[in-house]
């Protein structure tokens, strides 16, 4: 026997086959009247935390427009760099994104755009089915963000740490 | 010395044979049926093995194909596998690698053909007896074609050119050869008291009895039972396509409908296997408290009660393998082996020579072959059970994973390396 193998004292004595094979038995075909624990899942769906940060969503204002200001905190707070944002400037000097792209494929789902933005506009999202037949579906542009219905997760409160 | 009186074994009386044209006729409509169930049969057990599976584990298993049942996903996988690619590897021997899934087919297929079913039938054409070939050695026939079995299995193994599949064909060939002779040698009993080897005249001598030999020759059929599963490589007995050892041992090489033919090959095994169960242990197609014989005519009703009562009986056992298959984790190689050989055939020796000589003893009282002499067997029998089950079988039936070792164990090993220290030449002197 190799060097350092633990041997286990078994009660060798003790030790039987066919009894044990015939508790097994019973063991197993007890479970076979017990409750199914299957998830239909396209039918049924389990739900999903409060917390849940899934695929982005940008909230926008009653006119309809984005929320965000272009300040520039997410894609700097931003760990896997997927937020690329162009700011633009209006006659009134309002900044507003001129492009905002977040590659969904590279990002991590941190959540930390969320907690920086003073506007609340950029949120992950309760959401978790999403497929697309190309790589570049995954990259969404603003007005795909905009578009998304989905609700908004609710980040972790510091007061409320299991999120009851 | 004693005069042993010699028990006249019962043989039914020889039947008028039937008229060319019934037999003719009868057989041809028994093949067809009994293909046709049989075949439906075995493909609706792929689905019982993931419904069962899926209960015991506490899903729900195949629910989308056909109803909630998912009685339609036999035909699905069936579709599946014969609509995929057919590889044939380069490295492969081609001849023997088609062959081999055909070999492993027939066998099991044609094990059928002499289990005798359903009570004969009385028909107005004659008795038409209720197997599809009614051969005088039906035991023996089945025994040797459901040992023919393996050599698809090695065959496969070994044409694959592949060292997991020649492993598995290896494994399959010891296997079977170890737990053929404890199978062989566990029906000797059932042999000795039907005094036959007629699968009909061991239904009847159980029929006559009034007890099932399950009852009387308990070891017997535990025996069977065991080396059944080592035979039809199931679990606790699938080595040879142990997928966590041999990725999928035997038949790592084959794809689409060449593949799906040992998968079926093995649920015929099972349910041939089953069917031999309810035959030798069970009573066949006895219906307990009637009797069957030439005096009373068979009418097609009863006949076809007595096919129910098979086909559950065949049914219990095939759940059996499948329960068996989602309780018991794999045996390691060596613990095969030494079951085999060294508790199984031993214990079926002695058991034969036991029964041989309860019987020899019973017979020289006089006790008539009925129920009597089947309840004094039944009492031999349950002292032998518990001595089997309860003295024997304490850390004896299989080794365990190492144990650790007596003193006494300790003491005998250093006695033998000293003592070989003296026989080999120090190199220091």
């Amino acid at each position: 026997m190799a060097i350092n193998v633990k041997v286990l004292d078994r009660p060798v004595e003790q030790v039987s086959y066919m009894r044990a094979t015939l508790k097994g038995m019973a063991m197993t075909f007890s479970h076979l009247f017990k409750e199914k624990v299957t998830t239909q899942y396209p039918e049924q769906k389990e739900s999903i935390s409060r917390r849940w940060r899934g695929t982005h969503r940008m909230l926008t204002t009653e006119t309809g427009k984005a929320k965000c200001v272009a300040c520039g905190l997410c894609p700097t707070v931003c760990p896997s760099n997927c937020i690329k944002l162009v700011p633009g400037e209006d006659e009134q000097g309002n900044r507003y994104p001129l492009v905002f792209e977040i590659d969904e494929f590279r990002c991590i789902f941190c959540g930390y755009c969320q907690e920086v933005c003073p506007e609340e506009a950029i949120h992950v999202g309760r959401h978790y089915e999403n497929s697309e037949y190309s790589r570049e579906g995954f990259v969404y542009d603003l007005e795909r963000l905009m578009a998304q219905t989905h609700p908004v997760s609710e980040m972790w409160d510091p007061s409320d740490p299991k999120g009851e | 010395m004693i005069p042993v009186p010699v028990y006249a074994v019962i043989h039914t009386t020889p039947e008028p044979p039937l008229p060319f044209w019934v037999f003719f006729v009868s057989t041809v409509v028994k093949m067809i049926i009994v293909f046709t169930v049989y075949m439906v049969g075995v493909a609706l057990l792929t689905l019982a093995e993931r419904k069962i599976s899926a209960w015991i584990q506490g899903r729900l298993g195949p629910n989308r194909v056909g109803g909630k049942l998912g009685l339609l996903q036999p035909a699905a996988d069936g579709v599946k596998n014969i609509m995929k690619e057919e590889t044939l590897p380069t490295h492969v021997n081609k001849p023997i690698f088609m062959l081999a899934p055909m070999l492993a087919f027939i066998p099991a297929m044609v094990a059928w053909a002499v289990i005798p079913f359903g009570a004969p039938w009385d028909s107005k054409w004659g008795r038409i007896p209720m197997v599809v070939a009614d051969l005088p050695v039906g035991f023996l026939f089945t025994l040797a074609i459901s040992s023919l079995g393996v050599y698809g299995i090695v065959l496969a193994g070994w044409s694959s050119n592949n060292k997991y599949a020649l492993l598995g064909g290896l494994r399959s060939s010891a296997q079977m050869i170890s737990y053929e002779i404890a199978m062989g040698m566990s029906l000797i009993p059932v042999l000795l008291l039907a005094g036959n080897v007629t699968l009909n005249e061991i239904v009847d001598q159980q029929a006559n009895m009034h007890i099932w030999n399950v009852l009387t020759l308990t070891i017997s059929f535990f025996i069977f039972v065991v080396a059944a599963f080592a035979e039809t490589n199931r679990l606790p007995f699938d080595l040879p396509e142990a997928e966590s050892e041999l990725i999928a041992g035997y038949h790592t090489e084959y794809s689409a409908m060449k593949f799906s033919m040992f998968p079926i090959s093995e649920y015929a095994n099972m349910a041939t296997s089953s069917a031999l169960m309810a035959t030798l242990f069970f009573g066949g197609w006895d219906i307990p408290f009637t009797r069957v014989d030439n005096t009373t005519g068979v009418s097609f009703l009863m006949t076809l009660l007595s096919i129910g009562l098979f086909g559950l009986k065949t049914l219990f056992f095939i759940f059996v393998f499948i329960w068996i298959r989602w309780t018991l984790p794999r045996f390691r190689y060596d613990q095969l082996m030494s079951l085999g050989w060294k508790f199984m055939l031993p214990l079926a020796l002695s058991y034969i020579v036991i029964v041989a000589s309860v019987m020899l003893g019973l017979d020289y009282v006089g006790l008539e072959r009925g129920f009597f002499y089947g309840l004094a067997m039944l009492g031999v029998n349950v002292v032998l059970v518990i001595i089997t089950f309860f003295l024997l079988d304490r850390g004896r039936v299989i080794s365990p994973a190492y144990g650790r070792a007596t003193p006494q164990q300790i003491a005998r090993l250093r006695a033998v390396t000293t003592s070989r220290s003296h026989l080999s030449p120090q190199s220091g002197d």
